[in-house]
């Protein structure tokens, strides 16, 4: 018990946290504006690898750090308009066309990179975004260690801040949820719900594909095919997790990410020379399906979540 | 006609048409409004009300004819456009998002998408509220809300946007009569400072009450404009069917044994719903037993039970004098229980069967199969025999049941209800939705299966229908049942006040 303290009180177990939280709160925070809007993504697990593979890519050809995320969330936000032109003008299966998009994204982010490096046998590395000194904070004793992160951290926690401000206190965000809750209503005030909900689509996958750049631009510096590895499946439970709230769903991600960081700091200690790793692998997705069934039972789903709207049907 | 015709004309539909297909909905339709005035818009379903409404509202373009508001044409086809002219419409139907705050829905769509969220918003509809006696929490959740305040949302959301022409579509199918007089204080008070109203109806009693003009459709077309004041219920309603029409009416019967009876039963609330609190109520055969009040009451709960979808969670279920050791559809069913389903959409039919599929659907188990097989020419001869047997009007047993009017699909779920000859029949909502002849037909049947013996549940919101067909009326106020009130003991008013509840609280203090 007493390692587990131990871990819990020290300094780099939280910045890990954070950092694993991270992409996390990037592409829940992109889910769930799909989502609020009416549109379920299950095109986020291969947004994120496009994004990852596509935001590595400019940056190891030669763009900035910053020039590669943008990179990344328009290539993200191009996937996005695949999935809302087929969602929500043509009002196909959201499923499917997530599973599409998902699948899409993924072979074309492998073809890619067999196009554009067809020798290398170990992907070659980038400088990626180093932790940022920020003075007064930076020297403070512990905390200054804990939030020892980088730029993109930071981004990720003003995204989410900017998320929760614009649902919540403009109208922009107010239309965004009303048209996930009932898009009658909205059409009756005039708003498009096709600009409404695509709209959505787009800049969420934009934000989904800025997570997935988060592994290689600031978490790893190279791109592997496995990286992404069911982060984005993660991010849709989340946002069941957060009752579709940002605050909560960013919660929900550092809760995540704590379960993670604690089963990789477990496995070194006596526990894990008993145990097998795979179960300390699995602790954080255990951990979370307990987590979801006690925390979204009252949830309040939007009401025409997955329901594409038809103009003049009833 | 009207009393102040000396008043400014603030709106003007044109000899407006529109035709669907064969179907001619509006045929030169022409109505003016004038400032302060309440217009009664009398007509049956498919009258073409909604039509000429939609039409003034921009949701459908009409083939010829024009709409002025305040004296300048309105484009077609544009709802931005007549929201900015000053029409606000109330649709049967709300326009809600259920997540969001009362504030909220009023707010959506006064902003620009991409400006900061404007101040004074709560003022203004904490002013609105109090000038028009439209009590609402502007924090709650509409998804909260009873369907009288969603209402009142509503029309707030339509006063936030300066409306100052009012359409109201079939305001009050969904209160109770207290509830609509307070409504209609609130449109005297809409009236008196000047806003005109357009109040789309079937009930002649509340036109007669509120409107000062009463135009009346039918098929498409007017067919009278009359001062209310000038004329009586009778005549209006002779107008809106194009003759006089014989509503069936329930002759007095001794009622017999008692074949189901529940007895101190309880469910759990679900949500917003509440569960059924120590209800008491016994089916008797040869009698039609009414249960009214406003829906969401626990009507559903009540149907679970008696329909076998659901076991008291407290308190017993007898059926002939014994309580069942099982309890399911099935059960019930094999029991002569027979269900009319409250949504005939969905949960009386399945849309893309066709009818001979959906006739068989409670039966296909045991009548219709022979060892594990169908038995299709059976299933088919049953379709094709309620089809005669009950006049549904279609091409065949092999249309898909989703082309079916409203009228015709409740017909076949009455046949396939009422053709096992069944003891206890559950009739949830039988009539909503219907026009006067389909209404006039299927509450014919259920009389005529009560005279053969059958004890009939009739569960609506519509208190005339209760009040006509029932020999014994039960009232459904927050899960707790008032006690039985043999025909023609009580007026409306009276169930009125046990629909509100207040009765209830009166019954127990006393």
């Amino acid at each position: 018990m007493s390692e587990i303290v131990d871990i819990l009180i020290s300094a780099s177990f939280w910045a890990a946290v954070i950092r694993i939280a991270s992409p996390l709160i990037l592409a829940t925070m992109g889910e769930l504006i799909c989502e609020r809007a009416g549109v379920l993504n299950l095109g986020i697990e291969g947004i994120m690898v496009i994004g990852a593979f596509t935001g590595w890519m400019a940056v190891y050809q030669g763009m900035p750090l910053w020039g590669g995320v943008a990179v990344a969330m328009a290539a993200g936000m191009l996937f996005g308009l695949l999935h809302s032109v087929l969602t929500v003008p043509f009002g196909l299966s959201q499923h499917v066309v997530g599973l599409g998009v998902t699948l899409l994204a993924t072979a074309s982010a492998s073809f890619a990179y067999r196009l554009m490096l067809p020798q290398v046998t170990s992907p070659p590395k980038i400088t990626p975004f180093q932790p940022l000194y920020i003075p007064g904070l930076s020297d403070l004793p512990w905390l200054g260690a804990a939030l020892s992160q980088t730029a993109l951290t930071w981004f990720a926690f003003a995204v989410a801040g900017l998320v929760a401000f614009t649902l919540y206190r403009t109208p922009l965000g107010l239309a965004v949820r009303a048209v996930g809750e009932n898009p009658a209503a909205v059409e009756a005030q005039g708003l498009s719900v096709t600009g409404l909900r695509m709209g959505a689509v787009i800049v969420g996958s934009g934000l989904m594909a800025v997570g997935g750049a988060f592994l290689t631009l600031s978490a790893f510096s190279s791109f592997f095919f496995e990286m992404v590895n069911g982060r984005g499946w993660i991010c849709i439970a989340l946002v069941v997790f957060g009752a579709w709230k940002p605050g909560k769903a960013v919660l929900g991600a550092i809760l995540f990410a704590a379960f993670d960081a604690l089963q990789i700091r477990l496995q070194q200690t006596a526990l894990g020379a008993v145990l097998p790793y795979q179960l300390f692998l699995a602790l954080p997705f255990l951990l979370s399906i307990l987590a979801l069934i006690l925390m979204s039972r009252r949830a309040e789903v939007p009401a025409a979540l997955m329901v594409p709207y038809n103009k003049g049907e009833r | 006609m009207s009393r102040d015709s000396g008043a400014e004309v603030v709106l003007r539909l044109d000899r407006i048409t529109r035709r669907f297909g064969a179907l001619t909905a509006n045929d030169a339709v022409s109505l003016t409004l004038r400032r302060g005035e309440v217009v009664a818009l009398l007509g049956e379903n498919g009258a073409g009300k909604t039509t000429l409404m939609n039409i003034l509202f921009g949701h459908y373009v009409a083939d010829a004819g024009s709409v002025e508001v305040f004296g300048r044409p309105l484009p077609p086809g544009n709802p931005r456009a007549a929201l900015a002219a000053g029409v606000g419409m109330v649709h049967q139907h709300f326009s809600l998002a259920g997540n969001l705050t009362v504030l909220e829905n009023i707010r959506l769509g006064t902003e620009g998408l991409w400006s900061r969220s404007r101040a004074g918003a709560r003022e203004k509809v904490a002013r609105l509220s109090r000038d028009f006696g439209l009590a609402v929490d502007p924090d709650a959740r509409v998804g909260r809300l009873s369907v009288g305040e969603r209402q009142r949302v509503e029309i707030l959301k339509a006063l936030y946007r300066d409306a100052r022409i009012l359409i109201l579509d079939e305001p009050t199918a969904v209160l109770t009569p207290q509830e609509a007089e307070a409504l209609f204080a609130t449109l005297r008070k809409a009236t008196a400072r000047g806003l005109s109203v357009i109040f789309i109806s079937h009930k002649l009693h509340e036109v007669m009450a509120i409107a000062d003009r009463c135009v009346v459709l039918r098929h498409g077309r007017v067919v009278g404009e009359v001062d209310t004041h000038a004329t009586d219920k009778a005549a209006l309603a002779a107008l809106m069917v194009g003759g006089e029409l014989s509503l069936p009416r329930a002759e007095a019967r001794v009622p017999g044994a008692v074949l189901m009876r529940l007895d101190q039963v309880s469910t759990p609330d679900r949500g917003a719903a509440p569960g059924l609190k120590a209800v008491t109520l016994e089916l008797r055969a040869g009698q039609i037993t009414g249960l009214a009040g406003v829906s969401g009451n626990g009507q559903a709960a009540l149907a679970e039970i008696v329909g076998g979808l659901a076991l008291p969670a407290a308190g017993h279920l007898w059926l002939h004098g014994q309580e069942p050791e099982t309890w399911t559809p099935r059960e019930a069913l094999a029991r002569g229980v027979a269900r009319i389903p409250e949504d005939r959409h969905h949960q009386g039919s399945i849309a893309d069967f066709d009818l001979t599929e959906n006739a068989v659907l409670e039966g296909y188990r045991t009548r219709f199969s022979r060892r594990g097989w169908m038995d299709w020419r059976a299933a088919r001869a049953f379709a094709e025999g309620i089809i005669k047997g009950y006049d549904v009007r279609c091409p065949g047993p092999e249309t898909r049941i989703r082309l079916l009017s409203g009228g015709n699909m409740q017909k076949l779920i009455l046949g396939r209800a009422l053709a096992p000859g069944p003891e206890i029949i559950l009739a949830n909502q039988p009539v909503r939705g219907l026009d006067v002849g389909a209404i006039a037909y299927v509450q014919a049947q259920l009389i005529a299966a009560r005279d053969r013996g059958a004890a009939v549940l009739l569960i609506s919101e519509d208190l005339d229908e209760i009040m006509s067909l029932s020999d014994v009326v039960h009232v459904i106020s927050q899960g707790r049942l008032s006690p039985a009130f043999a025909r023609g003991t009580m007026t409306a008013a009276e169930l009125g006040l046990w629909m509100a509840g207040q009765k209830f609280e009166e019954a127990h203090a006393a």
